[in-house]
């Protein structure tokens, strides 16, 4: 005799949302999201870079190279309209990547509805693989702080000196906040962990493996977590420690 | 050695369970750790007490029967060694172990440590064999098979139906399972005809029951064949190549 | 009873199956849908079956005890399956390998069955690469084969050391294949109790539910038994724990005879038992025999460690004797010798109750790596219970029970002495003989299940055309259904002070002794003295506790011990009628002074088929004489 049941019933649905549905499905859209979300993180972060960079005629580099970015295949097209696209495609990926995120939760909390009564003891599964849920959630609210502070300019989030367009100086302002510049640390830190298990992870979801390349996919994950936990990180201390500005 | 016992009790199904604390004294190291519960049982009829309900039949490890949580990890702390198979010399004199049945919304508990898993039967029932009614095979030595290939498909095909690499997922995923599967018939020449069709229906049963991979990995060091959690990866490319070849095949069918 | 007619066809030897198969009535493809069908059993035999007759488009209903048809005792095979392939262009034919298993079985076989299991082992392996089994291959991709005992070409397909394994599985695949398309319904966790006939033919059988205990009834038109063997009975074996001999004895007591019980076989390279705890014996696979060598000090009580002793104080006991064969003679050959060379104190390991089997030559000539290709599991396995390491250390093995040849009798057409009612696999007696050669076990289950069984079976079942089943509330089932009802509340009620456990260990201690590798005279009645005396105890004093509404493997347990204890004097009484030694059957007044079996061709070349009377210990015998007409009899050598 057999008492199992179902937990997820099977339907049948166009193509793409079929795929979507299912978990493997989804996890294939996390990585491909993520894959998205982590070049915009090393273009942003390189461009970003420019703050070092000495000023062009009396403006800040970085000021020239947003305005650059809104200009962006002008006269193609009108100004703004490329940048919106790029920022449509980067707020879809967000979405998916957390509505799959959210799904995925509900999915394997339902998978074990009691868990285990006594110890648990993991050997292969990590800190930065057991919390990619709560990396991730952190660093949305960091993400929502960071575009309130220097993209919205809302206070009391942003610098009261906040002013659109000028970079560089919201930039130094809301840096030498001290408790900011910590902040802003911090979530690149929690982002280094998402990015430790995800840029491992995201290989094994698309079904890009080769046990050949399994070690070099640790040390990918590794180089790149640091990459982006340094290389933003040095910039709001930078300011902090009055290195800029 | 003595050994104090935390075993989970349950009396059935939907009974509320809880662990309980019972001494063994006189094990052997030689001792398996189910013959160590079998003295267990042995003093807990003498008591009057019912015997721990525990699944178990090969006691070689090849049969999937067994398999509790040993201290927290599935199949107990040897790599690549079923529960049956794991001895107690592997534990120190006077040690405390918690032994908790599988937990899983697709291996309910039907008592103490027994969970039904059927829901893997499902699993293949959905695909996990090759259509070839007794008869129609044509001479074995026709199609050649490089040895590289059956011996990966063997690697995968020796998967064990336990259900470790389920308890041991804190996901509570069957992935390595129905990969392992996928994977033993998907790399074989005489299973190309169902490839796609078999990646398809096998994942999207499992997914009925089980949860997702993240890709923890947990699963591959419970599992006492060791399979490797590359074949979790083979399986989700073939998935979502399937989701498209099956679209386009359709009309040639 | 029904006389024992074997129903061999007419005919030349090689032309007898082709025959038959035209001859036997068919049931139209149409018609066979409206057949019911129960297989008990889903084990290599069970599953094959209940998939090809389904694939025929029978109805078909099968049962198993264990949560999943995966699970069954076939999974555990280790070593490989025979099959006259030819593949190595070593001589091997149909006809050397049905040589071979008549040889092998010491002539106690029936040779038109064997003729055609030799015959469609070609198909199997044909099957089940098909099926995608993946058995070993070359380099260049063909199949690779290794040799066995009692065999000397190379004709066993393995996938290293899990070769049942894949090929249950590949069974069992076919089989849930069939279960998705509905055409056959899975009763798992749920045990057969009894049999269920009317006008002396079967018609269904009563199980019991082992998560719920409720008691079913199920009915159809014909009941194939493929339930396994019963070397359990000697409580330490190789066969996996819950492996049983009730399926078959209940169907016994309802009529079926039970043919050769006292023909079990001592595989002799088992892990030896290192304390009283031991709940069974591990297989280290025959196949071991082809790279290792069998050996014991010369001196009595060489306390040195294996590496120590040099080679001339070793003494390569199977090589001497039998320098043919050597390490590669059949089981109860090489069983018996190293029973001997033990008996005679040069036993080693630390209860001194092992010989050596040693690679250390074998690596040196092969390198490591060629070895653990071959055999790693089972090096791996060795070390994990013994926790010495067989590449360094020889590893140390012992006889232990694991066969059995003897079962239910059945007909060429695997149908039992009960009309409707077939055993198939090792449940039935049909191909081994006295002894089984390795390897033949996995291809006798598979050749019953896939190729022979779904024909013979229309033959019986074509005449209830259109006939409905029986009704399971049919005054017959209640009968039977309440005779098992009464026995469970019996065993929940019993009081009692002892675990089922100690009563079948002590079982297994006197068969052991007395029913085991040498059988005598006094032995057997001391046993057929102990075992009815221990069996009544057990039934007064034996402790069932928790209740038979809920999974109770105590409850499970008791039956089959009970129906063990009844075997057991069957098995006994068959021993002490067969006075010769042939096969794995011993009888210490039958041998020559150098302790070799004499068999006895002139009073003994029958089938023993015991009728159950009523009463334990008390069976009638009939007999089916053997015939020879393409082997001739003579003495096995394997010198
Ligand atoms: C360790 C070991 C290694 C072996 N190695 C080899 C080898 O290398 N080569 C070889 O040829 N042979 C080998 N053998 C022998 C071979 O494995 C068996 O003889 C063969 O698998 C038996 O298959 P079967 O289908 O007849 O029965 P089993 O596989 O024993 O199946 C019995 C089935 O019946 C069911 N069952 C039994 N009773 C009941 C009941 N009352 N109600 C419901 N269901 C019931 C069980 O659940 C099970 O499904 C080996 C045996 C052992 C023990
Ligand atoms: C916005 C908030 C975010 C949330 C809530 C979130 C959440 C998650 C979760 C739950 C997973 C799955 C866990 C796992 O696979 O183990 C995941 C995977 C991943 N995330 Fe995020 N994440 C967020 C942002 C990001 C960002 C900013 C990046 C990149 C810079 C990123 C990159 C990845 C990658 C690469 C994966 C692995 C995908 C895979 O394995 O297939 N995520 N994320
Ligand atoms: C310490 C590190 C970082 C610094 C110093 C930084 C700085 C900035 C600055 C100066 C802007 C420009 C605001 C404007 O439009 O004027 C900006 C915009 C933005 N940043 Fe960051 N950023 C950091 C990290 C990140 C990270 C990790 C993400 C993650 C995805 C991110 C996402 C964004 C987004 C989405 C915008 C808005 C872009 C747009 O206008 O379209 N930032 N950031
Ligand atoms: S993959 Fe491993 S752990 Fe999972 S069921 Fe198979 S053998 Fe067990
Ligand atoms: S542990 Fe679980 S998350 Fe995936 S890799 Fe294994 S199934
Ligand atoms: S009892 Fe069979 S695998 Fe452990």
């Amino acid at each position: 005799m057999e008492i199992v049941t179902q937990t997820t019933a099977k339907k049948r649905a166009p193509l793409p949302v079929e795929f979507y549905r299912s978990a493997v499905g989804k996890k294939w859209i996390m990585a491909i999201t993520g894959i998205m979300i982590i070049g915009f993180v090393i273009l942003h972060m390189i461009g970003n870079w420019k703050i070092f960079l000495p000023d062009v005629d009396g403006i800040p580099d970085i000021d020239i190279y947003g305005h650059a970015l809104r200009e962006l295949l002008v006269p193609f097209l009108p100004a703004h309209v490329a940048l919106w696209i790029l920022r449509t495609g980067l707020i879809v990926a967000f979405l998916l990547h957390i509505h799959a995120a959210y799904a995925l939760t509900i999915i394997n909390r339902r998978a074990r509805p009691t868990s285990y009564q006594g110890p648990r003891n993991y050997v292969a599964a990590n800190y930065a693989s057991l919390t990619m849920r709560w990396s991730g959630v952190i660093f949305l609210l960091f993400l929502i702080f960071h575009l309130a502070d220097l993209t919205w300019g809302l206070k009391p989030v942003a610098p009261e000196v906040w002013e659109r367009g000028e970079i560089y100086a919201n930039f130094v302002a809301t840096f030498s906040r001290a408790p900011v510049a910590l902040f802003y640390v911090l979530a690149m830190i929690a982002l280094g962990f998402h990015l430790y298990h995800g840029a491992w992870s995201m290989f094994q979801s698309l079904g890009l493996n080769n046990p050949k390349f399994n070690n070099w996919r640790r040390y990918f994950a590794v180089g790149l977590a640091a990459l982006v936990v340094v290389g933003n990180s040095i910039m709001p201390l930078a300011v902090l420690f009055g290195f800029v500005g | 050695m003595n050994i104090t016992l935390q075993v989970w009790r349950q009396s059935g199904p939907s009974a509320a369970g809880g662990f309980q604390t019972y001494q063994v004294q006189n094990v052997s190291e030689e001792m398996s750790f189910l013959e160590m519960l079998d003295i267990l049982n042995e003093g807990l009829v003498g008591m009057g007490e019912e015997p721990v309900a525990f699944d178990h039949d090969c006691r070689e490890g090849i049969c999937g029967s067994c398999g509790v949580m040993i201290d927290g990890q599935a199949h107990g702390p040897q790599l690549g060694t079923a529960t049956c198979q794991l001895h107690m010399r592997k534990f120190s004199d006077g040690a405390t172990i918690s032994v908790e049945p599988w937990r899983a919304a697709g291996f309910p508990i039907i008592k103490d440590l027994v969970v039904d898993r059927s829901s893997f039967d499902r699993i293949i029932e959905s695909g996990g064999y090759i259509s070839v009614d007794t008869g129609a095979a044509p001479d074995a030595n026709l199609i050649p098979i490089p040895k590289v290939v059956a011996d990966t498909a063997f690697n995968a095909a020796a998967c064990i139906g336990c259900g470790a690499c389920v308890a041991a997922c804190p996901n509570g995923a069957a992935s390595l399972f129905t990969a392992a599967k996928v994977n033993h018939l998907s790399l074989l020449p005489q299973g190309q005809a169902e490839r796609w069709s078999r990646v398809e229906g096998m994942v999207e049963t499992m997914e009925q029951y089980f949860g997702s991979c993240t890709n923890h990995g947990e699963c591959e060091k419970a599992c006492p064949k060791q399979i490797s959690i590359d074949f979790i990866a083979m399986m989700n490319a073939d998935f979502v190549k399937a989701k498209f070849k099956n679209r386009r095949l359709a009309g040639q069918a | 009873m029904k006389n024992l007619d074997a129903r061999v066809p007419a005919g030349p030897m090689e032309e007898k199956w082709e025959n038959h198969k035209f001859s036997v009535k068919l049931v139209n493809p149409a018609n066979k849908r409206k057949f019911k069908i129960i297989v008990v059993g889903t084990g290599l035999a069970g599953a094959s079956a209940a998939a090809t007759l389904a694939e025929l488009g029978y109805q078909v209903e099968a049962f198993t005890f264990h949560d999943s048809p995966r699970r069954a005792h076939s999974i555990a095979a280790q070593g490989g399956i025979n099959a006259a392939k030819n593949y190595k262009n070593d001589g091997d034919s149909v006809y050397r390998l049905f040589y071979d298993t008549v040889k092998g079985g010491d002539y106690r076989s029936r040779e038109a069955n064997v003729y055609r299991l030799a015959d469609v082992s070609l198909n199997i392996i044909d099957q089940a690469v098909a099926q995608g089994v993946p058995f070993a291959r070359e380099y260049g991709g063909m199949l690779d084969n290794r040799s066995f005992g009692g065999a000397q070409v190379s004709r066993t397909f393995y996938s290293s050391g899990q070769t049942g394994q894949q090929l249950l599985l590949g069974a069992y695949q076919a089989l849930m294949r069939q279960v998705e398309m509905g055409k056959v319904t899975l009763h798992t966790r749920s045990e057969m109790l009894d049999l269920v006939t009317m006008e002396g033919r079967a018609v269904g059988i009563v199980a019991r539910d082992l998560v719920s205990g409720e008691i079913t009834r199920h009915s159809a038109h014909a009941v194939v038994l493929a339930t396994g063997g019963y070397s359990n009975v000697f409580y330490l074996s190789t066969n996996a724990m819950a492996s049983n001999v009730t399926a078959i004895w209940r169907a016994h007591k309802r009529g079926a005879a039970f043919a050769n019980p006292c023909f079990t076989q001592i595989h002799p390279t088992c892990i030896p038992a290192s304390d009283e705890f031991q709940s069974k014996l591990t297989l280290m696979s025959e196949s071991l025999r082809n790279d290792g060598r069998i050996w014991v000090p010369k001196r009595v009580d060489d306390h040195r460690p294996a590496n120590m002793i040099p080679e001339e104080d070793r003494d390569y006991f199977l090589e001497r004797i039998y320098p043919a064969f050597g390490n590669l003679v059949p089981r109860d050959v090489a069983s018996r010798a190293a029973k001997r060379q033990v008996d005679a104190g040069k036993g080693v390991g630390p209860l001194k109750n092992g010989v050596y089997l040693d690679f250390k030559q074998s690596i040196e000539r092969d390198g490591q790596d060629v070895i653990e290709d071959r055999y790693s599991n089972l090096f791996e396995m060795y070390e994990r219970i013994t926790d010495e390491n067989p590449y360094k250390i020889p590893m140390r093995i012992y006889p232990a029970p694991h066969y059995t040849m003897g079962g239910l009798w059945v007909d060429y057409n695997l149908m039992t002495t009960i009309p409707g009612l077939y055993a198939i696999g090792e449940a039935n007696f049909s191909d081994h003989g006295a002894n089984r050669l390795g390897a033949s076990a996995l291809m006798q289950g598979l050749a019953d299940g896939y190729f022979v069984l779904p024909y013979t079976i229309g033959d019986y079942l074509g005449q209830f055309l259109n006939q409905p089943v029986v009704d399971p509330q049919e005054h017959i089932f209640n009968t039977v259904a309440e005779n098992v009802e009464g026995t469970v509340r019996r065993f929940m009620t019993n009081g009692g002070t002892k675990s089922v456990d100690y009563f079948h260990k002590e079982l297994g201690k006197i068969m052991l002794e007395y029913c085991g590798m040498a059988r005598s005279e006094v032995g057997l009645e001391k046993a057929l003295a102990e075992i009815p005396a221990l069996h009544k105890e057990f039934q007064k004093d034996v402790k069932i506790l928790g209740s038979a509404e809920t999974l109770n493997q105590s409850l499970e347990k008791a039956q089959r011990v009970d129906d063990f204890f009844e075997l057991a004097q069957l098995m006994c009484v068959d021993a002490l009628a067969r006075e010769e030694s042939c096969g794995g059957h011993f009888r210490e007044e039958h041998q020559t002074e150098e302790g070799e079996a004499i068999r006895d061709d002139q009073d003994f070349a029958y089938v023993a088929a015991w009728e159950w009377s009523g009463k334990a210990g008390a069976p009638k015998l009939h007999k089916e004489e053997l015939e020879f007409e393409s082997v001739a009899l003579a003495t096995r050598s394997y010198k």
